[in-house]
């Protein structure tokens, strides 16, 4: 049986980090650097595609100077709205604007282990079960790879990614670790076959890519190959810029927006002038560079600036974003993962971004955690909760239980409270017991979360990918294995 | 005179100021200062002074690449003097840097680059997408100590591994070192491609490679 889905929507909660004049100055300056200092294309596709459009491309640098109007009028293509759609359709994901989804983090390289808590290289089979895991859990609407199965081959590990999460949930994939055209060819290939065809998969894209830029002001070219194609093919695409203060950004906030925007900009457009009407999104996860070591931080007040700030860029360009939040750089379950967790979702939400990148790693989004995983779902419905804010009618002002009680007394008994008293909040991680029993037990929130992960492990199972349609799958992993050595 | 020469010249570094830094050694060449007492009173002393504050929290790594980039200035501009004298700057020794083939990963590992040579280190940085045999062939021709890999995805983190089977075919294992870097690298993984050493960040990277040359 699949969950039902629980998704922010119909927000009261509003948050302006940049006004609209704001926004226009960092478009302009991004345009204004998309001309002048360039952006990196090294795909030979992709600079034959800007040079068709009359860009300036350097052969030697492979670096792309395009003018503004024609950035602009290439993203005007872009669709507003669409849906990523799942195995299950009544999982599908609008993608409007107007909800706010949560996936699986990706793509970590260690996991605490469920059963013994030590830490250890991730595998396929972690793949698989932190897939079975999240198909349980509503709070997570769609899946980004989570781990990387280091036990397959490398040429063909993001195939068996893929296949393992469709095996284990009939949610919405998106992968973030295919980043080549071959291995995305297959993917899709894979994708068409459970939707249908390449013109089912079309209308039902079950799968969407995301593709990382290279910061600052650049991109890989396996990327861009792998995104132009999924594109052409219909499937949702995003280019996530990670540009940090201070190493592959500038130390301004400003600044640094505009060179993340100028890299996902740039390689929106080229989709949108390869293909037209193609279904793209904005995808970023900026923050600021450690001041001694210079290593990427996820948390920290930049983070969540940046989380709420980019989806105003993003609405500027009329298209879904992808925002990375619940990134700590905690090594464990603990205040810091808890503190910057939360408040990069509770920024990241407040403006309606669409997707937030997601529950369950830990430092810096490379050891899984199970525990991490239930505690980050709980932290986004609680923001789920704030969102909804404060609803005053006549029923909510609640003057006739108010009267009834009157000075002194008690509202445990009234009807209005029976009425409404299942919209309080009630937490599942926190810890609310009386102090004597907490100092009697002496587990916390942590060891409930990490029981909840076991006991769902053990107990869901997820709607079946038919045999046969797996036998293809693999058959497809198995060829486009076969091409890598040619 | 010479004396005010070496605080100006540890400033500059101090100040990150490459232009300053050149013009120094410019001015200690024209008075006939020996280069190899330019660098080890003037411009060491304003890598100590920095790298000191760094130490304590007051000094941030900004600084430190700066100086470092001052620093390497300076020497460029002594270097073909102290050839002329027949010296040369004692070196802690030579390491051959490189991104693995298939990644394009470039910021980590050209931050160790500028900090082992800020160290005293010689630096062959090969660049980014490098092949093995390109790595191992450039370690051979300048005699290097260490090599230096880097990257930044799961699937290219195989190509360390990949390096260090070629330099053992070889026969060059035991006498080149070889440390990794990059996110998805973990202890666990190091030790089982059985790399020499490993960090999580450029400061560490330096402790490392001092280590693995017996200078720390």
């Amino acid at each position: 049986m699949s969950t039902s889905i629980k998704s922010i929507t119909n927000p009261k909660l509003r948050l302006e980090v940049l006004t609209p004049e704001e926004v226009r100055q960092i478009h302009q300056a991004t345009l204004w650097v998309i001309e002048h200092a360039g952006v990196r294309f090294p795909s030979k596709r992709a600079l034959d595609i800007w040079q068709s459009f009359g860009a300036s491309v350097d052969a030697d640098t492979s670096i792309v100077r395009a003018k503004g109007p024609l950035i602009e009028e290439a993203l005007r293509q872009a669709p507003a709205a669409y849906s990523l759609c799942a195995r299950d359709p009544s999982q599908d994901l609008l993608l409007d604007g107007n909800h706010v989804f949560v996936g699986t983090d990706g793509c970590g390289v260690e996991v605490l282990d469920l059963s013994t808590g030590a830490r250890r290289t991730s595998s396929l089979r972690d793949v698989a079960d932190i897939a079975r895991l999240a198909d349980a859990t509503p709070e997570v609407a769609f899946h980004w790879v989570p781990v990387s199965a280091q036990d397959m081959p490398p040429e063909t590990r993001g195939l068996h990614e893929i296949k393992a999460i469709w095996e284990n949930s009939t949610k919405h994939v998106q992968t973030e670790s295919i980043y080549n055209e071959r291995e995305a060819r297959a993917a899709i290939e894979m994708a068409a076959l459970l939707a249908g065809g390449g013109a089912e998969l079309r209308k039902r894209p079950l799968l969407s890519l995301m593709q990382c830029s290279a910061s600052p002001l650049g991109h890989d070219g396996g990327s861009l190959e792998a995104a132009l194609l999924a594109a052409e093919a219909g499937v949702p695409t995003g280019f996530m810029t990670m540009a940090a203060n201070l190493t592959t950004g500038p130390a301004t906030l400003a600044g640094n927006l505009v060179v993340g925007n100028a890299e996902v900009v740039a390689a929106t457009a080229l989709l949108q002038l390869a293909y037209p009407g193609a279904p793209v999104f904005y995808a970023a996860a900026q923050a600021a560079a450690d001041l001694r070591t210079g290593a990427y931080t996820g948390g920290g007040p930049e983070d969540f600036l940046y989380g709420a700030a980019t989806n105003a860029l993003a609405d500027f360009y009329n298209i879904p974003l992808s925002m990375g939040s619940f990134a700590t750089g905690a090594k464990e379950p603990n205040w810091q993962a808890g503190v910057e967790n939360s408040l990069s979702t509770l920024m990241a939400s407040a403006v309606m971004s669409d997707m937030l990148l997601g529950v369950g790693l830990l430092h810096g989004s490379r050891i899984w955690s199970y525990g991490q995983m239930m505690m980050d779902c709980e932290i986004f419905s609680i923001v789920h909760k704030i969102m909804q804010g404060i609803v005053v009618d006549d029923e909510t002002l609640a003057l006739e239980a108010i009267s009834a009680v009157g000075p002194g007394g008690n509202f445990l008994s009234q009807k209005h409270t029976l009425r409404h008293m299942r919209g309080i909040f009630v937490p599942q991680f926190m810890d609310r017991r009386p102090y004597n029993e907490w100092e009697a037990r002496g587990e916390d929130a942590r060891d409930w979360a990490l029981d909840k992960a076991r006991k769902t492990l053990a107990s869901h199972q997820p709607s079946p990918l038919d045999p046969a349609s797996s036998a293809e799958l693999a058959a497809i992993i198995e060829s486009a294995g076969v091409d890598s050595h040619l | 005179m010479t004396e005010e020469l070496f605080q100006k010249m540890a400033q500059s570094i101090i100040d990150g100021d490459e232009d300053a830094a050149a013009d120094l050694a410019n001015q200690a060449i024209a008075a006939g200062i020996d280069p190899l007492e330019a660098i080890n009173l003037g411009f060491v002393a304003g890598v100590d002074t920095v790298g000191e504050a760094f130490a304590r929290g007051e000094a941030f790594l900004p600084e430190l690449v700066m100086a470092g980039e001052a620093m390497k200035a300076a020497v460029a501009v002594l270097e073909p003097e102290m050839k002329k004298r027949g010296t040369a700057r004692k070196l802690l020794g030579k390491v051959v840097l490189a991104t693995v083939q298939g990644d394009i990963h470039e910021i980590g590992k050209t931050l160790v680059g500028t900090m082992l040579s800020a160290s005293g280190f010689e630096v062959h940085d090969l660049g980014v997408d490098v092949p093995a045999e390109k790595i191992l062939a450039k370690a051979k021709e300048v005699d290097a100590d260490i090599i230096g890999l880097s990257a930044l995805l799961t699937t290219t983190m195989v190509k360390q591994r990949e390096v260090i089977e070629a330099l053992d075919k070889e026969g060059l294992r035991r006498k080149i070192k070889v440390m990794v870097g990059g996110a998805p690298v973990t202890r666990d993984w190091v030790q089982r491609i059985e790399a020499d050493g490993y960090s999580e960040d450029a400061i560490g990277a330096v402790a490392t490679a001092k280590q693995l040359v017996g200078a720390a």
